[in-house]
């Protein structure tokens, strides 16, 4: 029962957060929601014993990419007032569209999906079950090769997110580093030999 | 534990806020790009969802190259942003209309 409760109420908070995220008038409004949303995944899917992702959910999304999302969205100055006109024209297209997806999904589960695993409710893993240990076993050997592809996905992206934003700025002071290492001291500095003075 | 069905039922919803979500803010690309995430997110809730059921660790390997694919899409996402704000001052959809003939 404990269980079921936590389900609804973390279903709850998650509902009411990303509903946040698409209604807020200041985008900063919406990127909090989308945290709160991702918190709530995170403990959502610690029910769902797969401890692993939801701490690298809290890590990687919370940690890094929701302060990337935090940084430009306060680092643009943006008009808000003027992005929110019409804000409401397609909103009934787009509610109806949402409820056509819900009802087919549900019509799905609940309908077809009668009598199958899906309305089973699986058992507890048992005691001294790791799931970091069992996807580290099946990340490191069978899918090894997706493993370091998604490393050089994420080299790509480095190089590319920095060779985008890198400007060069007019009239600003720098070192050129080759030109420093390259001079010879002979260009530079003259050594003159003459007879002290006797007076 | 609570049946499957219902993290399907609920990340059907997810996705369904995400998709209105686009429909409401479609002139303001952070929040497009946020709406994306909570789409993603409703995805990977039917991938944990089903590796639970199927008792198939393979679902969460997915989920993973899922999280590391969507990080990399943000990034650059959001730099092309930057850039974009820098060379327009306006993030609006609608003042992006330069490829029109």
């Amino acid at each position: 029962m404990t269980g079921n409760l936590l389900f609804f109420g973390f279903a709850a908070v998650l509902i009411v957060a990303a509903l946040g995220v698409i209604t807020s008038r200041n985008p900063v409004h919406s990127a909090m929601f989308l945290v709160l949303a991702f918190f709530t995944s995170a403990a959502l899917w610690l029910l769902l014993e797969a401890e692993f992702l939801a701490i690298v959910l809290v890590l990687v999304y919370v940690g890094a990419v929701m302060v990337l999302f935090l940084f430009v969205v306060m680092m643009l100055d943006i008009n808000t007032e003027r992005l929110r006109e019409g804000f409401t024209r397609y909103a009934p297209l787009g509610v109806g569209i949402a409820l056509l997806i819900v009802i087919q999904i549900g019509h799905v589960i609940w309908f077809r999906g009668a009598d199958t695993e899906l309305v089973a409710r699986p058992e507890p893993r048992p005691e001294g079950y790791s799931n970091t240990a069992e996807l580290g076993q099946v990340l490191y050997t069978e899918h090894v090769y997706a493993f370091e592809l998604a490393a050089v996905i994420l080299l790509l992206a480095i190089v590319a997110a920095i060779s985008l934003t890198m400007r060069k700025r007019p009239g600003l002071k720098a070192q050129d580093v080759a030109r420093q290492v390259a001079v010879n001291p002979k260009d530079r500095v003259r050594i003159v030999k003459m007879d002290a003075e006797k007076d | 534990m609570v049946p499957i069905s219902h993290y399907l039922m609920l990340a059907a919803i997810l996705f369904a806020i995400g998709v209105t979500g686009i429909f409401l803010n479609r002139k303001n690309v952070i929040l497009l790009l946020m709406c994306i995430e909570l789409m993603l997110l409703a995805v990977n809730f039917n991938f944990i969802a089903f590796s639970r059921m199927l008792d198939d660790v393979m679902g969460q390997v997915f989920v993973f190259f899922i999280l590391t694919v969507a990080a990399a899409e943000a990034a650059i996402g959001l730099a092309i942003l930057v850039v974009l704000f820098r060379a327009r001052q306006s993030i609006n959809v609608e003042d992006l209309d330069t490829l029109r003939g």
